[in-house]
């Protein structure tokens, strides 16, 4: 890992590199008081006076709605058209969050869980991931909760700090890192050793630790709990869209005439038909099942199976909750519950 | 691209039969004929189906391995996607994606006396199991078969049924639910574990492979432990709602385990150990 300097009035000069070379760049841009990653043809559209995105950058790997296949009816006979290389592109993700860059390790997991999907594969593996350190936090933010930290540089290629108004740090992480900065060599200059990252980063309070949660969970699925705090959830999903690492999908048909294509869209564990069988028998059948499923899944299945927690404490889910449903709040009292 | 997960198979529907009111089987081929001979299943595997235009559905292959060059699918015309399947004529295709999930471990049961017990649209992914039991007859013992279904009519597979029934080394008990009966009934009329009680197959050397609606299968496993079945040796397939049929869609699981990849064949023991969410 190398260790860079780059000038502040710099930065965009390397950016429009980067825009110039790479053929999509992904930047949170402003939507009102808020903002969302989109593609960006000028660096001086990104937002930088945001904490984070209202919904994370999974889409540029698992997009909300994509094609797995086409087809044509013709006569009895069906023709298939696999998806074309066209629809996956070089993406840099510029400025990411810590918490964004990390979503993509439950991703990939679930997403190669011994079938190998290609689609997500071929998005993801295209992506450089440009994180930047967060000097501050909001009252949703947990990510020192569950195994990250505001400088964690776990899943990005390249991470910056800004360490006063001059100078920012860059954290070289991958090859694919280096790839960008070789766009702009004269932009950066080797770091001094006494740069010390950890100082300017958010302060951030650890309220439980996942193992904690995982300990717990373990028996705690007849607790009352459940029903205690997803008494106000409406089953809206937004948690779960805005999610970095909720996976869960469904699969449509979107058909005209004789053309077809079947369609992957996002999905929620907390929709009541997304369990429910065609008899009308459902498995999980009061959002307290379905709340405590979201639980479960991502601090005991997922460690269990998949050997990674399905949660980054990115806070966008209690952020996006129309009643104010707030997970940290939530699982801390899970992990003190008796 | 090459090995997009999602892509089925185009198969042909060579031959279409109707079971009962609403219930059809869709004898199906592989249209590209190499894709067949490559292809392989096991018992207990289940398939994605689809309608091109309507979307997938998941059910058990209705046909045993032993049967080569077809597979069968057996449904019920309930949703959008089988009312697809069902609008289906002889000489069209479709998509199947498949094998998927786990098997029943026929190996291990090498010897051992098998029995079926099954309900109502349940005996289509046990007949596959059955099918390849009969195909190697010589390798189990005694073989013994409660079928019940709400009326005569709701039977499936009538024909099956009339040779099951006539063989020497197949013991057939069908059953209809009371009032289902029709005057030239000959079979039994009652509850199909209450059935199973009255038939009482031993549990020596046996294995109990259960199949059925949620409500069926909660008062036959109260029966086959008083008949002295042990919890290891009874065997049944879990039917979730499932998307993906590959372990990442999220909506199948019961607790820690995916009905599509860790399924849908469990052992009552398996099943003791999940908590109530099927």
């Amino acid at each position: 890992m190398e260790r860079l300097i780059i000038k502040s009035d710099q930065i965009h000069t390397w950016l429009a590199k980067i825009i110039e070379t790479v053929p999509r760049v992904l930047a949170p841009v402003k939507t009102g008081s808020k903002a969302e990653f989109k593609e960006i043809k000028d660096a001086g559209s990104v937002a930088y006076d945001v904490i984070t995105t209202t919904s994370s950058v999974k889409a540029s790997a698992f997009p909300n709605t994509e094609t797995l296949f086409a087809y044509e009816k013709q006569g009895t006979d069906t023709k298939i058209y696999d998806v074309a290389e066209e629809n996956f592109l070089d993406t840099v993700i510029w400025r990411a969050r810590p918490c964004d860059a990390v979503g993509f390790g439950p991703l990939t997991k679930i997403f190669n869980w011994d079938y190998k999907d290609k689609l997500y594969n071929e998005r993801f593996s295209r992506l450089v991931v440009v994180s930047f350190a967060c000097d501050k936090a909001d009252g949703c933010c947990f990510c020192t909760s569950v195994g990250g930290g505001p400088g964690n540089t776990a899943g990005s290629d390249i991470m910056l700090t800004k360490i006063n108004d001059k100078e920012t740090l860059v954290e070289v992480l991958t090859d694919k890192g280096q790839k960008l900065i070789d766009l702009c060599k004269d932009c950066f200059t080797k770091a001094d050793d006494s740069i010390d990252k950890e100082s300017v980063l958010a302060k951030i309070p650890v309220r439980f630790t996942r193992e904690q949660i995982h300990e717990k969970l373990a028996k705690s699925f007849e607790s009352p709990i459940w029903k205690a705090q997803s008494e106000r959830c409406l089953g809206c999903g937004a948690c779960a869209f805005v999610c970095p690492t909720c996976a869960c999908f469904d699969i449509q048909e979107g058909a005209h005439g004789n053309h077809g294509r079947r369609v992957r869209c996002w999905d929620s564990c907390g929709f009541t038909l997304f369990t429910q069988h065609t008899s009308g028998h459902n498995p999980r059948p009061t959002q307290a099942t379905r709340w405590r499923q979201r639980v479960m899944h991502k601090f005991s299945y997922m460690p269990d199976r998949l050997d990674i927690y399905g949660c980054t404490g990115c806070g966008r889910c209690s952020r996006a909750c129309p009643v104010d449903m707030n997970i940290a709040e939530h699982l801390t009292n899970i992990a003190n519950n008796e | 691209m090459s090995n997009n997960i999602y892509i089925p198979y185009v198969m042909v529907v060579d031959k279409i039969t109707v079971e009962a009111p609403g219930v059809k089987t869709l004898r199906l081929r592989f249209q590209n004929e190499e894709e067949g001979n490559k292809f392989e299943f096991k018992a207990g595997n289940f398939a994605e189906y689809s309608a091109f235009g309507e979307g997938e559905c998941t059910f058990c292959i209705a046909s045993a391995p032993t049967r080569k060059g077809y597979i069968e699918c057996t449904f019920r015309k309930a949703g959008r996607v089988t009312s697809g399947l069902d609008r289906l004529e002889e000489g069209m295709t479709m998509g199947v994606r498949a094998p998927l999930g786990n098997s029943f471990p026929l190996d291990e049961w090498k010897g051992k006396n098998l029995v079926f017990v099954a309900g109502g649209i349940a005996l289509p992914p046990m007949r596959a199991v059955i099918d390849n039991v009969l195909d190697r007859r010589d390798e189990f013992g005694d073989v013994t078969i409660v079928y019940g279904a709400k009326t005569v009519n709701d039977l499936v597979y009538k024909e099956e049924l009339k040779e099951w029934e006539e063989r020497p080394d197949v013991n057939l008990f069908a059953t209809v639910d009371p009032g289902g009966e029709t005057p030239d009934w000959k079979g039994k009329v009652g509850f199909t574990p209450n059935v199973l009680g009255e038939v009482a197959p031993s549990s020596d050397n046996a294995i109990a492979i259960v199949c059925g609606p949620p409500i069926m299968i909660k008062f036959t496993f109260p029966v086959l432990e008083k008949l002295g079945f042990k919890d290891e040796n009874i065997y049944t397939t879990l039917e979730n709602r499932m998307k993906c049929g590959i372990g990442k869609c999220g909506r199948c699981n019961v607790g820690p385990m995916f009905v599509c990849k860790d399924g849908p064949v469990f052992s009552k023991v398996q099943l003791n150990a999940l908590p109530p969410e099927f």
